[in-house]
């Protein structure tokens, strides 16, 4: 059993704290003092309906202006699942949350308001879960209630979104469509009554049935070195082992494998998770691995195996999504880093924007501003080792860091 | 024992964070509160940094309000390690005037922590600190990174965090400001109850069933202690079954009616239970807004 990380996104009115926050009730996963005070607020509001917003909808802020203004994460599960909601913000200044929160996610759910079909907003949302790769995309149109639950208005919507299919860049990804109304509970945990012209899963039937095996894009094992293991003492005298998370594949002992940047061939030796010795280091776990040779590696070092190498270079052209208020121009030097590798970086060229409305590419750009998203050309002053996003999710990606403010200011997808 | 394989993925995780910020980081250190949560990230820094011993030391701000039982657990843990523990006391704050010690039936030295916290910071120059904080607690920190930077006067600002993508935590700050990480952030109570069953990890006394002297005011139960715990004469103390599902100073810490003696009861009655684990805070209960408050104030 693994966790499902989905990210939620729509726009201010969308109704998606709502939505979870009916996830969590269908679900029973509130408990009785929160319920309690969802119930309390509700009525103090005036409300004859419970407010399940109030679930998610966190900070003083939020509650003030009624919206929803950063990545909350919301917990649930069944005895199905385990379930982590990466609850972001629609709406259009806080794009760089939505970016955050797809990032982590291997599902997302689109929510578009039956009475207002496909917008901007939904263009935007569903160009950065493509952009970032995330397989599994359930867009619920929300708000049926509103439209007497026309299967008409529904289709339209279906359809006005099946166009933007034909432009995705990613085009193995999974898109499920689910009529619903979060407020009355329809189609989210049970069947809508009124709905019946729907014979789809509902939200939650859909999310239960979604197979690990086949949201994970497994590529090649990289094993990016965190640290060098030296406990120096008695009984691990000469221990020398690598700590790391392996993306990607497995490694194992036996394996010949090569050292990143020093281009060593060598063997694992013994791989260690905590105190048991293990065959095998499967993916995403966290592990120390010996080698059989004695080669100098530090952090940010990579093994990897020795037939599907990545890219080592000192330059690279990639998908950049800008999240500061100030702008990335030509000849700007930034710190990236990529996985636990830091370097230095140069702009070198910003080749155009993407629009993200699936309307194509601008031209004779000279800056990127908040929420941009263009191709731009770096160069480096140390080589990385990397591989197209489009095969590797982890090793493809990096943040930008502005060493002046030490902010995380954008997010790169290597080409 | 229920499959707790979805855990793996979240242990992975933190071994990872861990292992973020002392490559990172100068001079970390983890606060240790001597509850299930940071007693869980003792096991998982043991994890990160196997064969090696944990590279940082552990600090606990006493209150003076504490279990007893917590205490003791402490010193024995620490000793068993070979952990190096650093102690802060709240009532040093408090005989030196920093601090004004609260007083009423609802007085307790939680918000006073910060001080002492914040001093502890300065004095041993930390620049990031490990806590047990987790997303699902409470609903201001489900939108904590698990990289939270703070400023000189241990400040939140919710307001411009940073974005963390994918599982690239940076942990660039400048001098005077300090990081505070979370590496279970996103553990759920029942993922670590359950890890404590799975790993077989010793957790205080006092979070299994016990019979304690008790009183009930507005609908919870408190500790009868009458040099630490308020109570007017018309509260009557009587002998309960009862144990604590967090463990905070015994002037906050409400406890639950149960015969749960062992951790495998004690996860079966996390799974069946239907009031969330601060629910028994009575510092959360002040107003709604009242984590968000003590976050930005540098409370933990």
């Amino acid at each position: 059993m693994e966790v499902l990380k989905i990210a939620t996104a729509g726009s201010v009115d969308d109704g998606k704290s709502t939505l979870i926050g009916r996830l969590l009730y269908d679900t029973k996963s509130l408990t009785s003092d929160k319920i309690e005070a969802i119930e309390k607020t509700s009525k103090q509001k005036g409300y004859d309906y419970l407010d399940f917003s109030l679930a998610t909808d966190g900070l003083v802020a939020e509650r003030e202006q009624g919206i929803t203004i950063d990545v909350a994460h919301i917990y649930f599960s069944t005895a199905n699942k385990s379930y982590i909601i990466a609850d972001t913000p629609g709406h259009v200044e806080y794009t760089r949350n939505m970016i955050t929160g797809a990032s982590t996610s291997q599902a997302a759910i689109i929510l578009i308001d039956a009475r207002k079909g496909v917008i901007e907003q939904t263009k935007r949302h569903f160009f950065i879960n493509n952009l970032l790769r995330v397989k599994e995309v359930v867009v619920a149109i929300n708000k049926m209630d509103l439209v007497d639950f026309s299967e008409d208005t529904y289709e339209t919507i279906k359809l006005d979104f099946q166009q933007l299919l034909k432009e995705r860049d990613y085009q193995d990804q999974r898109i499920t469509f689910i009529p619903v109304s979060a407020l009355k509970g329809d189609n989210i945990v049970h069947n809508s009554e009124t709905m019946t012209w729907y014979k789809g899963e509902t939200l939650l039937e859909h999310l239960e049935a979604i197979d690990f095996k086949d949201i994970y894009n497994v590529g090649t094992p990289r094993f990016p070195v965190q640290s060098v293991i030296r406990p120096k003492t008695e009984d691990f005298h000469d221990f020398r082992g690598y700590a790391g998370k392996v993306y990607g594949g497995e490694l194992s002992i036996g394996d010949t494998v090569l050292a990143l940047p020093s281009k060593i061939k060598t063997k694992i030796k013994s791989i260690y998770f905590y105190d048991q010795e293990v065959e095998t280091a499967s993916r995403r776990s966290s592990v120390t691995i010996t080698l059989e040779d004695e080669i100098n590696i530090s952090r940010g070092d990579m093994i990897t195996k020795t037939d599907t190498p990545p890219v080592v270079a000192k330059q690279f052209t990639a998908k950049i999504a800008w999240m500061d208020q100030d702008p990335l121009t030509v000849g700007n030097k930034y710190v990236i880093q990529h996985g636990v590798n830091k370097v230095l970086a140069k702009v070198d060229r910003i080749h155009h924007h993407i629009k993200t409305d699936f309307s194509g590419i601008t031209e004779g750009v000279s800056q990127l501003d908040l929420n941009d998203i263009a191709l731009v050309s770096f160069k480096l002053n140390k080589p990385i080792f990397y591989d197209a996003f489009t095969n590797h999710r982890t090793n493809g990606s990096f943040i930008i860091i502005d060493p002046q403010t030490n902010t995380t200011a954008g997010a790169g997808f290597i080409q | 024992m229920k499959n707790t394989s979805h855990i793996n993925p979240l242990e992975n995780e933190a071994i990872y964070i861990f292992r973020e910020v002392v490559a990172q980081f100068e001079n970390p250190v983890l606060l240790f509160s001597g509850g299930k949560d940071s007693i869980t990230l003792v096991r998982l820094a043991q994890k990160a940094f196997y064969p090696a011993k944990i590279p940082f030391p552990l600090l606990h701000i006493d209150t003076g309000h504490n279990f007893p039982e917590t205490i003791d657990f402490r010193d024995r843990l620490t000793k068993e390690l070979g952990l190096e523990l650093i102690v802060r006391n709240v009532q040093d704050a408090i005989d030196q005037g920093k601090v004004k010690e609260e007083s009423g039936r609802y007085s307790s030295r939680n918000v006073l922590q910060t001080t002492t916290l914040l001093e502890a910071i300065e004095e041993f120059k930390f620049d990031a600190c490990i806590g047990g904080a987790r997303r699902d607690e409470e609903k201001a920190r489900a939108k904590e990174r698990v990289f939270s930077v703070r400023d000189d006067f241990g400040q939140w600002d919710e307001k411009s965090q940073r974005p963390e993508l994918f599982d690239m935590l940076n942990g660039q700050i400048e001098l005077g400001q300090n990081v505070r990480v979370f590496p279970i952030s996103n553990w759920t109570e029942l993922d670590v109850w359950s890890y404590i069953e799975r790993e077989q990890i010793e957790i205080p006394s006092i979070y299994f069933a016990h019979i304690r002297k008790t009183f009930i005011r507005d609908g919870m139960i408190w500790t009868n202690d009458d040099a630490i715990v308020f109570r007017d004469e018309e509260e009557v103390v009587e002998e309960r079954l009862i144990r604590f599902r967090t463990v905070g100073d015994m002037s906050c810490t409400a406890a639950v009616l149960s015969s749960a003696s062992d951790i495998t009861s004690v996860v079966q009655e996390i799974r069946d239970s239907t009031i969330s684990e601060r629910g028994a805070r009575i510092d959360d209960k002040r107003s709604e807004a009242a984590m968000e408050k003590r976050k930005q104030q540098g409370y933990f």
